[in-house]
């Protein structure tokens, strides 16, 4: 009881203390890592933004989201897009269409030739379909394995209509082969490098927004919803705007994350975005801590390296070892890792402990003690 | 002479208190230090519910609840038909009647939990066909048999949530810096103030109840539906929450389902029997204890199964000498019932 309480309103200075601490490991990143295991590490803290998303979502709001592959897609081809068209030059044909295609740049890719109108539809295009959804799913009262059976159902569909689409979507293969990101040839490490600090410093300030978040008010009324969503009904809330706030971010969340794996990785493909990468994104949150705040993150980041160096040592091995690891925590640690260090024998102070984080009311810690005593 | 009969209706009606007294032992956790086995240290602070109440009387002052020809279905079985309920503000409200009688449905029916046809109106309003949260933002507020609290969020946090419906989304957004008066008060009045920054959850059973019925003050609800708001809570907690709801009922219209007699008879201005789905008397806890049709639904006819007696108790002739709760005092009940309202 006293981890999740804890965790709602963690101290200023510790939440500024693990913040300066990451900044400095981002930033040391570079300096230490190859550039191979740097490019690696950016598609990770990428996949790790899809992460952040389902630990509000998910965590928060007990939004069992397995189809954020679709945002995540959503985000990468969009961007994709973009790259292949400013590729091809101002009117040029990105390459595939040529050989696959008509020849002709349909009249929906048109608008993402300006990088300023990608960007926007980017951020646009996953809130406003993950918004639509989400109030219609919501507001019909779908809730727990229904929503999450739709969710990825939406998932598979979206990876089939890919790859239906060969003359305008690349089909199985999907889109690669990008040349230069907004103009800064991708081929140049300083290049890779720079995509790596972009990459570090938006998952932070998604780190950031999320923790704002939830600890404002919107973020109690989330877990109020999550826990007795009648109750808030009763309140005079609609649960269901409450829970679409939360899908909008996760999903928007996701598709930036998508946005920026297409550079670094180089390719985006239906493969990406189906069931399996799907359910990858929420295997990294549970085994990290889905109701905590670093948890998704540190999860996300740990498995996806874990598969990088197992696939490396046993190339089939690790679809085993991430079920068996799944299995595990599910088992055992329904809170993840993170609720590893509430399983340690340590100061038993929520009440006192609490109040760094408004400092409102210093008298409360007292009283609390007071009554213990 | 009448004295003898009366008593033994008493008793009977006293019969269904048998099943909140079973679970009456207070939801405390012994792992957690600070609220469990602690008693509310603070009484309730009548004067805070004072304040509470105090805002915004004149808009609602001439408010009531009107149902008429009220009728919930469901698949074919009618849980509740043709009920006709006015209640107005000033009036303490109790709801009573055997398990299956629809007490609860009618609640769930005005707060557009389930589907009706008919008519509920508050304030002029009607709220059948209404979203849930439609009604609640009518100023209709409810209390469910289990305590259902945020049990993960602190009672300051509970509170807080229940005291922002209106909020505006920029507001919602940013973080709780002050604790809004009515949330304060709120606080002293249910006697939670040292529990503040506790999770809802290590509470005990009776200061849950209390922390609902706090929300539905500080919700500013002006009908509240309380669905047994006593259940669990010691002798001396009852009487605190009866002293409240009939404050309370002074300002607000107020519904109470109970099955708690003793109660009852101390804090009810009137009561509605339900039976089967219907209305089947109304009046003062006198007329209705009196009222003939009630003495036969409580005694128990064939037609009727086990009712609220829990099965395995004692046979309905026996009774009265057996189950007739201890705390229950039918002298005290009985100058009570004298009282002039």
């Amino acid at each position: 009881m006293t981890v999740p309480t804890a965790l709602l309103r963690p101290g200023r200075t510790r939440t500024l203390a693990a913040f300066g601490l990451a900044t400095v490991l981002l930033l040391l990143a570079p300096a230490v890592l190859s550039p191979f295991r740097l490019d690696l590490l950016a598609k990770f803290l990428c996949l790790a933004m899809v992460a952040v998303g389902i630990g509000l979502a998910w965590g928060r709001g007990g939004l069992l989201t397995l189809g954020q592959g679709v945002y995540f897609g959503l985000g990468g081809y969009l961007m994709a897009m973009h790259l292949k068209l400013a590729d091809a030059g101002p009117g040029g044909v990105p390459d595939f269409m040529l050989l696959y295609g008509t020849g002709q740049v349909p009249g929906w890719w048109e608008p993402l030739r300006s990088p300023v109108a990608a960007i926007g539809l980017i951020l646009l295009v996953p809130a406003v379909v993950a918004g639509l959804l989400g109030w219609a799913v919501f507001t019909r009262r779908v809730r727990g394995a229904y929503f999450a059976i739709l969710s990825q159902a939406l998932a598979a569909a979206f990876a089939i209509l890919l790859i239906g689409q060969q003359q305008t979507t690349g089909g199985t293969n999907g889109l690669n082969g990008f040349r230069a990101f907004f103009g800064y040839d991708l081929a140049d490490p300083a290049n890779k490098q720079m995509l790596y600090l972009i990459a570090a410093a938006v998952l932070l300030v998604m780190i950031a927004v999320v923790r704002g978040l939830t600890a404002s008010r919107f973020g109690e009324l989330l877990v109020a919803v999550r826990d007795q969503e009648d109750r808030v009904r009763f309140l005079g809330y609609d649960p269901a705007l409450v829970k679409v706030v939360a899908y909008v971010v996760a999903a928007v969340m996701a598709a930036v994350g998508g946005a920026l794996f297409v550079p670094v990785v180089g390719i985006i493909s239906p493969a990406d975005v189906g069931v399996v990468p799907s359910i990858g994104f929420l295997i990294g949150v549970a085994i990290g801590g889905r109701a905590t705040l670093l948890g998704p993150v540190l999860g996300s980041i740990a498995v996806s390296w874990a598969q990088t160096s197992i696939s490396e040592q046993f190339p089939s091995g690790w679809i085993y070892f991430q079920g068996a690891l799944f299995i595990l925590v599910v088992a055992f640690l329904p809170g993840g890792l993170a609720s590893v260090t509430g399983l340690l024998p340590r100061r038993r102070s929520a009440p006192a402990h609490d109040d760094g984080g408004t400092g409102t009311e210093p008298g409360t810690g007292l009283a609390a003690e007071g009554n213990r005593a | 002479m009448t004295d003898t009969p009366s008593t033994g209706q008493r008793a009977e009606l006293a019969r269904p208190h048998a099943a909140p007294e079973k679970r009456g032992t207070p939801d405390d956790r012994p792992g957690t230090p600070a609220a469990g086995p602690a008693p509310r240290a603070t009484p309730p602070g009548l004067a805070g519910a004072d304040a509470l109440l105090g805002t915004d009387t004149t808009r609602f002052r001439h408010d009531y609840l009107e149902v008429r020809g009220l009728r919930v279905e469901f698949d074919g079985f009618v849980a509740v038909r043709d009920v006709d309920l006015t209640v107005t503000q000033g009036d303490l409200r109790f709801l009573i009647g055997p398990n299956g009688a629809g007490k609860t449905t009618l609640i769930d029916a005005v707060t557009g939990l389930v589907r009706a046809t008919g008519s509920a109106a508050f304030g002029g309003s009607e709220l059948l066909g209404r979203t849930t949260h439609r009604i609640a933002r009518a100023g209709v507020g409810r209390t469910f048999q289990t305590a259902s609290v945020f049990e993960e969020l602190t009672v300051l946090q509970n509170l807080d949530i229940a005291a922002g419906a209106r909020r505006r989304p920029l507001t919602l957004l940013r973080r709780r810096t002050t604790t809004p008066p009515a949330v304060e008060q709120a606080l002293e009045t249910v006697g939670l103030t040292a529990q503040r920054d506790l999770p809802a959850g290590v509470l005990a059973h009776g200061q849950k109840q209390w922390l609902e019925i706090g929300m539905l003050l500080v919700q500013d609800a002006h009908l509240l539906l309380l669905d047994e708001p006593v259940a669990g809570m010691t002798q001396a907690e009852r009487e605190e929450t009866g002293q409240l709801l009939r404050r309370i009922g002074s300002q607000r219209v107020v519904v109470v389902v109970e099955h708690d007699m003793e109660f009852l008879r101390s804090f009810a201005d009137s009561v509605t029997v339900m039976h089967q789905g219907r209305v089947l008397a109304e009046g003062t806890v006198a007329e209705v204890q009196n009222d003939p049709a009630v003495v036969e639904v409580y005694l128990g006819t064939p037609a009727e199964p086990a009712g609220d007696v829990p099965a395995g108790t004692v046979p309905a002739g026996t009774v009265p000498a057996d189950a007739a709760p201890a705390d229950a005092a039918p002298a005290d009940a009985a100058t009570r019932e004298g009282e002039p309202r």
